[in-house]
C-alpha cells in the first residue's frame, strides 16, 4: 500500500485539495503582502523522488527549503520548495523593496520566508482537513537553503521506508507582473498513509 | 573529469573500469560510499539513502539501504574483476540538513546512516581511509578512477579533494 495506488477518482479529490489549498493561500499570501495575489490553476502529481529534483532544476540547483512536520489525524512532514529568486522576490515585497534587489539572507529575511512557508503549507493543510474531515496541523517550520537533491533528501529518507512516490503540488502565484512559483511535496508517513488513502475512499 | 563519466542517482549504484568518473549530485543525509580498488582501477559508488533494509517495509530496491546496497555494490566490482583484499572505501554526506526543536528520530537519519556504513564496511573488513561526513550542507561527489580521488562539492563550504 502506498500514495501510488491511488486511483482517478483520488487523484481528483487531491486535486480538489490543491485547488482550495492554493485558493487559501493565495488569500493568506495577499493577506500578508497586502497586495491583490492570484494564482493559475495547481497541478498536482503523484512523483517517484527520483523525479523530484529534476522539477527542481536539478539535484545541484540551489533552493529554498522550508520543512514542517504535520500533526494530528495524519502526522509527517510536508515541504515548501522555491526557487531563490522566487523567494528573494517575496521577501523583497513583504519588506516593501524592489522586486529585483538581490536577497541578502539575515535573521529578518529569514524568518520572513519561514513565515511565508508556514502560511502557505498552513492553507493547503486546512484544505485537506476540511475535505478529509481530519485533525491536520502543521509544527514549527525549518530552514534550509542548499542543493535541491540534499534537501529534498530529507523527506525523500522518510518515504522511502514504505514507498517511492510523493504526492507534488505546484502552484504559480501572480502578483502584478510577477510570478512566484511553490513547490509543495506532501510526505505523510506509512500509518498516515492508510489513514488517507482510507478518508478518501481508497480502500 | 574523463568521457567516461556515470551518473548515480539517489538510492542506485554504479561501478566503472578504469577510466572512469562516477558523480552523484547533491548529498544530503543520503550517504556516498566510494570503494576503490587500488589494482585494477575499478570504482564503485553507491548512494544510500537509509540505514538497514531489515527496518523498511519495502525493501526491493537494495541501493536504497546501506546493508544491501554495500553488499550488492562489492559484489559488482568483484564480478568485474575486483578483488575485496584491494578494495579501500571513502565516505560523504550524512548531513543534517533542517535543525528541528523537536526532537523527531528521522531529522538524525544522517548520522544514523554514516553509523550503518561504518560498521557495515568494517564487518565486510573493508577499511575507511578518508571521509566528510556530518555537518548540514548538500555536497555534490566525483570519483576517479585514476587515483581513487573523491571530489566534494558545496554550496559555501568550498570545493576539496579527500
Amino acid at each position: 500500500m502506498d500514495i501510488s495506488s491511488l486511483n482517478a477518482y483520488h487523484l481528483d479529490v487531491l486535486k480538489e485539495v490543491g485547488n482550495i489549498g492554493a485558493g487559501n493561500a493565495a488569500t493568506a499570501l495577499a493577506k500578508l503582502l497586502d497586495k491583490k495575489v492570484d494564482m493559475k490553476v495547481p497541478q498536482i502529481k503523484i512523483m517517484g523522488f527520483s523525479e523530484i529534483s529534476e522539477v527542481l532544476g536539478g539535484a545541484e540547483t540551489p533552493v529554498v527549503g522550508i520543512l514542517l512536520g504535520v500533526l494530528g489525524d495524519i502526522t509527517g512532514y510536508i515541504l515548501f520548495v522555491l526557487e531563490q529568486n522566487a523567494a528573494a522576490s517575496l521577501v523583497n515585497i513583504l519588506m516593501g523593496k524592489s522586486v529585483d534587489e538581490k536577497l541578502e539572507y539575515n535573521e529578518i529575511s529569514l524568518s520572513a520566508l519561514k513565515e511565508v512557508g508556514n502560511i502557505l503549507t498552513g492553507a493547503y493543510l486546512s484544505a485537506l482537513s476540511a475535505l478529509t474531515g481530519l485533525h491536520i496541523k502543521p509544527d514549527i517550520p525549518a530552514l534550509a537553503i542548499d542543493m535541491a537533491g540534499a534537501i529534498i533528501s530529507v523527506p525523500a529518507i522518510e518515504v522511502g521506508k514504505n514507498s517511492d512516490s510523493v504526492l507534488y503540488i505546484k502552484t504559480e502565484f501572480v502578483q502584478g507582473t510577477d510570478s512566484v512559483i511553490g513547490d509543495f511535496f506532501l510526505v505523510p508517513d506509512a500509518e498516515s498513509y492508510f489513514r488517507l488513502l482510507n478518508t478518501l475512499g481508497a480502500y | 573529469m574523463t568521457e567516461n563519466t556515470i551518473k548515480v542517482g539517489m538510492a542506485d549504484l554504479k561501478h566503472t573500469p578504469h577510466p572512469g568518473t562516477l558523480v552523484t549530485l547533491g548529498l544530503g543525509s543520503c550517504v556516498g560510499i566510494a570503494l576503490y580498488d587500488r589494482r585494477t582501477k575499478i570504482i564503485g559508488l553507491a548512494h544510500i539513502m537509509l540505514p538497514w533494509s531489515h527496518q523498511a517495509k519495502n525493501n526491493a530496491n537494495k541501493a536504497k539501504f546501506a546493508d544491501t546496497g554495500i553488499r550488492l555494490l562489492l559484489e559488482n566490482m568483484i564480478e568485474s574483476g575486483a578483488s575485496k583484499r584491494n578494495i579501500t572505501a571513502k565516505l560523504a554526506g550524512g548531513a543534517q540538513m533542517f535543525s528541528f526543536s523537536s526532537n523527531l528520530d528521522t531529522l538524525r537519519i544522517g548520522q544514523r546512516n554514516v553509523e550503518a556504513v561504518k560498521e557495515i564496511l568494517q564487518g565486510l573488513g573493508i577499511p575507511i581511509i578518508s571521509e566528510d561526513t556530518g555537518g548540514n550542507f548538500g555536497r555534490t561527489i566525483e570519483f576517479y578512477s585514476n587515483d581513487g580521488r573523491l571530489m566534494i562539492k558545496t554550496i559555501g563550504h568550498g570545493i576539496h579533494y579527500i
